[in-house]
């Protein structure tokens, strides 16, 4: 027997939705199926490699590991909104292309949506800050190597004019 | 006619794919969505080894949602042992097994993770419901699950081949025996090697969409090999080739993990959408992952050196033995590729070499980044380790003196590798190799005057440095079908996947110099059977070598084209045309210039004739296929820290030089360097794969395979040294797997210095090591 449904209402990259879902939709495939934002993946679904990354309120979450009524009442976004509507990057983005921060790519919305918020807290960060924070985040292509280097450059450039 | 000019090539080109990416619009796999999509998901055997009395299904029936359950018993004529992807090479003497897996298991199941039923359902949370629904009554049998013992006459059997005998292959060149006599030191020495899991952070997955109506299969897969599953399903389900479509959209990795090897997943799913008419998808997860796809796993070399006094190898012998899971669709490919790593870059005038590939109640082995050839460095370089020990001479010193030299290429080894050709080296430069990762590491400095500070100071510090050569670029071929558009845009369609190797660029960048556009005026279709569907795939480092040659020729087909076209519309001779911008101008006359696009239009006239012997359109196929592999080289060096409290330890430098022939595009190669090297550390400290007596996976999650982070992993200087491949136009290397093969040895010989082997500390004889078993080595250590 299906478990008795329940209603959500949420703000996704700054977009109403109301939906109707089986408690138990993970918040992951709620995004990526009931929403079509496919650009949220999904490595692992148990909380380990930071594929599914979003922020919630502003905070970086494993989407994997929220069940869709729990993003009832917040703000969600992800990595569909960071680039301007007119297509212009994020200058995280312009950052990992600069710097060739990412191969098959499928590590990089987690990652991107970690680093925002971890910008936004520590506009001045260090190597070592930026190598810690990205810890929670697995890439198997890159060696991270690039992938600070970016991030690195995104504190530059953001830090910079702000 | 005007030459083309590289103002690409060789270039570190930001990559095409890179905006659709990094904004969430590219599909992969698990992105496809059609209204009428159904989901499967798989039950899987919970025994290693099992007969299988009765699968009831009975109690899905009524299950809401559910639409289709399917066991072999539904399979007719489609249940049968699958072909075999990769044949044994015609070596003398071979023995090879041939055991292939079925869609599904019926009377046996041989491993953990053997799927036995699929559900189709209306989403994947309904379909996995019922899998707990169906009742199988397994009989549990004796598991074959470590390797030695696996190899008894008396191990419980996989299949119905004592002694688990997948394989048993024996290559030799000179006389061993000889050497070992002519020796002033023979050393011979036990070594375990390890080899874990590719781990791409997508995993496996499938879509198939059957057109009743069309009779056509459509398949999106995340594979390396579209073209190859394209074949195989054609074959295996009865249709005609025109009747299918494979698409490997973006694929978040691969590395080997992704072949072709006839899973019972890539399979299934076609056959069941043709079965109910309709849209379905299964997307592996990580818990499946690491069950149900290929490994790599362990090999047991019984090895031996024989070196003259001076250093120089007279001979190797190695015989070793083989875990290579249930089932062996991909042939030899694994252990025979270290059978060859074993000879390295070195002049090894005598080896004999044995193997035994042997069944065990696990997973099946193939390929994974560097595929066996880890197995085979890590061997000879320890050996040449212990010999420069016992015979006082310094390591690297020792290498110096066996390196092939500069003038010996191209090189004879005398025995024949995966590809079915004698391993031949084309070319390379190996000592300049050697001496320029020395002079970047700072090797003479270090070990003479900051390691004896450093120690004084308490610090358990150590060197390593190692060399390999890679055989790269192997046959049988690739082609490419590029077409300039009337916009003006060029298009190339290969037949290869891309899993990240950046082909949307490379291949952009062969174009774009040979026809004149910027690099992103062309578009490239990798991996999809209707825009190009002849090809093998993306694996032994061969999609750059391969098929940018392919590339390159028929882009140098379509600029001919191109050209004798312009010189017809502008009568004169194509001598005096070049083409730039898009543009094709005439040298005297600068302001007369035709587009590219307009001469695509002109190149299919809507009226009038086409001359005989032409074609229509600005547009040609071409196809390369290489006689033989062509063969990359390099050196590492790494200094590494170990806190002895805690024997956790920390690389301190990492150099890496490395030959890839010519570069297409430099950026792209360091990054796969970067990740190579990152797999590399992975499975010299931190992957292991555990499995009980029972053959059960004891760590199947990411939290308890630990996959290296960005605290791991440092920061890797890099240099080149650019010998071009004789054995293609372009003189390309590969690289995909250079970063991963040597990292493990050259981490042993550095820890192993730090903890003062010298002083009588322990030989490090295995991969992978954990702050756990160097303690323990540390422990057991002669004082
Ligand atoms: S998919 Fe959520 S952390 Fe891996
Ligand atoms: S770029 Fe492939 S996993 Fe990070």
């Amino acid at each position: 027997m299906l478990e008795e449904l329940v209603t959500v209402s949420t703000v996704v990259n700054g977009k109403h939705y109301r939906r109707v879902v089986e408690p138990r939709l993970l918040l992951s495939d709620f995004i990526r199926h009931d929403l079509g934002l496919t650009g949220t993946h999904v490595g692992c679904e148990h909380g380990v490699c930071g594929a599914c990354t979003i922020l919630v309120d502003e905070k970086p979450v494993r989407a994997c590991l929220m069940f869709t009524p729990q993003a009832d009442g917040h703000a969600i976004e992800t990595v569909e909104g960071l680039a301007e509507e007119n297509g212009e990057l994020h200058p995280l983005q312009e950052a990992f292309r600069d710097k060739h921060g990412l191969q098959c790519g499928f590590c990089t919305p987690g990652i991107l949506m970690t680093m925002k918020a971890f910008i936004a807290q520590h506009p001045k960060a260090t190597e070592g800050e930026i190598r810690e924070a990205l810890s929670g985040n697995l890439c198997r292509c890159t060696g991270y190597q690039n992938i600070v280097e970016a991030v690195r450059l995104a504190v530059s450039r953001i830090g910079g004019s702000s | 006619m005007t030459a083309a000019t590289n103002r690409y090539f060789g270039s570190p080109v930001l990559r095409n794919e890179d905006a659709p990416l990094l904004t969430g619009a590219a599909m992969f796999v698990d992105d496809i969505d059609f209204s009428d999509m159904l989901h499967v998901a798989f039950l899987r055997s919970p025994h290693a080894h099992a007969r299988i009395e009765k699968i009831d299904t009975t109690a899905t029936h009524d299950r809401d949602g559910v639409v289709a359950v399917f066991t072999a018993d539904d399979l007719g004529a489609f249940w049968a042992p699958s072909p075999l992807v990769v044949p044994p090479p015609p070596i003398e003497d071979l023995v090879f097994n041939q055991r292939t897996q079925t869609p599904l298991a019926r009377d046996v199941v041989r491993y953990v993770g053997e799927p036995v039923a699929l559900v189709v359902a209306e989403n994947r949370y309904l379909a996995e419901d019922a899998l707990d629904r169906i009742v199988v009554d397994y009989d549990p049998l004796p598991v074959a699950a470590e390797l030695e013992p696996s190899a008894q006459v008396d191990a419980p059997m996989v299949h119905d081949v004592r002694g688990n005998v997948a394989a048993e292959v024996r290559q030799v060149k000179g006389d061993y025996n000889l050497a070992k006599n002519n020796a002033d030191v023979v050393i011979a020495r036990r070594f375990l090697y390890e080899h874990g899991l590719a781990q791409p952070i997508e995993t496996r997955g499938i879509v198939a969409r059957w057109d009743t109506k069309a009779e056509h299969l459509s398949v999106w897969a995340a594979t390396q090999t579209p073209t190859s599953l394209h074949g195989g399903l054609a074959q295996l389900m009865g249709l005609g080739s025109h009747q299918i479509r494979v698409v490997a959209p973006f694929v978040g990795g691969g590395f080997g993990s992704k072949l072709l090897m006839y899973y019972p997943e890539e399979l299934m799913v076609p056959w069941a959408a043709r079965q109910l008419g309709s849209s379905l998808k299964w997307i592996e997860d990580r818990s499946e992952h690491f069950v149900a796809t290929s490994q790599e796993r362990g090999q047991i070399h019984d090895a031996e050196i024989a070196v003259s006094q001076d250093g120089k190898i007279l001979g190797l012998k190695d015989v070793f033995l083989h875990d290579n899971g249930a089932y062996n669709p991909y042939g030899l490919t694994v252990p025979i590729n270290s059978q060859c790593a074993v000879l390295g870059p070195y002049v090894v005038p005598a080896y004999d070499s044995s193997f035994k590939a042997i069944f065990t109640n696990k997973p099946i082995v193939a390929p994974f980044r560097g595929a066996g050839r880890q197995h085979g460095v890590f061997v000879i370089e320890r050996l040449l380790d212990i010999a420069a020990r016992q015979l006082g001479i310094d390591r690297v010193e020792i290498r110096r003196r066996n390196l092939i030299p500069s003038d010996a290429f191209p090189y004879k080894n005398g025995i024949m590798f995966q590809d079915f050709t004698e391993l031949q080296y084309d070319s390379g430069n190996y000592l300049p190799i050697l001496e320029r990762t020395l002079e970047i590491i700072g090797y003479e400095s270090f070990v003479r005057d900051e390691q004896p500070i450093l120690r004084a100071e308490g610090k358990c510090v150590g060197i390593g440095v190692v060399c390999y050569v890679e055989g790269t670029g192997i046959g049988p071929y690739e082609g490419a079908k590029v077409q300039v558009d009337p916009s003006g845009r060029v298009h190339v369609a290969t037949g290869i996947g891309t899993q990240g190797q950046s082909h949307f660029t490379s291949f952009a960048q062969i174009a774009a110099d040979l026809l004149g556009v910027a690099v992103d005026e062309v578009d490239v279709t990798t991996g999809d059977t209707d825009q190009f569907g002849w090809g093998a795939g993306t694996f032994a480092s061969r999609g750059a070598v391969v098929a940018g040659n392919a590339v390159h020729e028929a882009c140098s087909a379509v600029r001919e084209k191109i050209l004798n076209l312009a010189a017809e519309h502008f009568e004169c001779s194509s001598q005096q045309l070049s083409i730039e911008n898009g543009e094709v101008q005439t040298l005297d006359k600068p302001d007369q210039s035709i587009t590219i696009g307009e001469l695509a239009v002109l190149a299919n006239p809507m009226r009038g004739a086409v001359k005989p012997g032409t074609e229509p359109g600005l547009q040609a196929t071409r196809y390369f296929g290489p006689e033989a592999g062509t063969t990359a080289s390099g050196a590492h060096a790494m200094i590494v820290e170990v806190d002895r409290e805690t024997m956790m330890v920390k690389i301190l430098k990492y150099v890496v030089v490395h030959d890839c022939g010519t570069p297409i595009n430099p950026m792209v190669v360091e990054g796969q360097i970067h990740g190579g090297v990152a797999q590399g550390i992975g499975n010299a400290f931190y992957e292991k794969v555990m499995y009980d007596d029972a053959g059960q996976i004891m760590n199947a999650t990411l939290a308890d395979y630990l996959i290296p982070t960005s605290m791991d992993v440092p920061v890797i200087e890099l240099d080149h040294i650019e010998t071009p491949s004789t054995m293609n136009p372009l003189g390309i290397k590969g690289v995909g797997e250079a970063g991963a093969i040597p990292v493990a040895p050259a981490f042993a010989q550095a820890v192993e210095d730090a903890l003062g082997i010298a002083e009588g500390g322990s030989e490090i004889l295995e991969i992978p090591l954990s702050p756990n078993r160097l303690w323990e080595l540390a422990e057991g250590g002669t004082q």
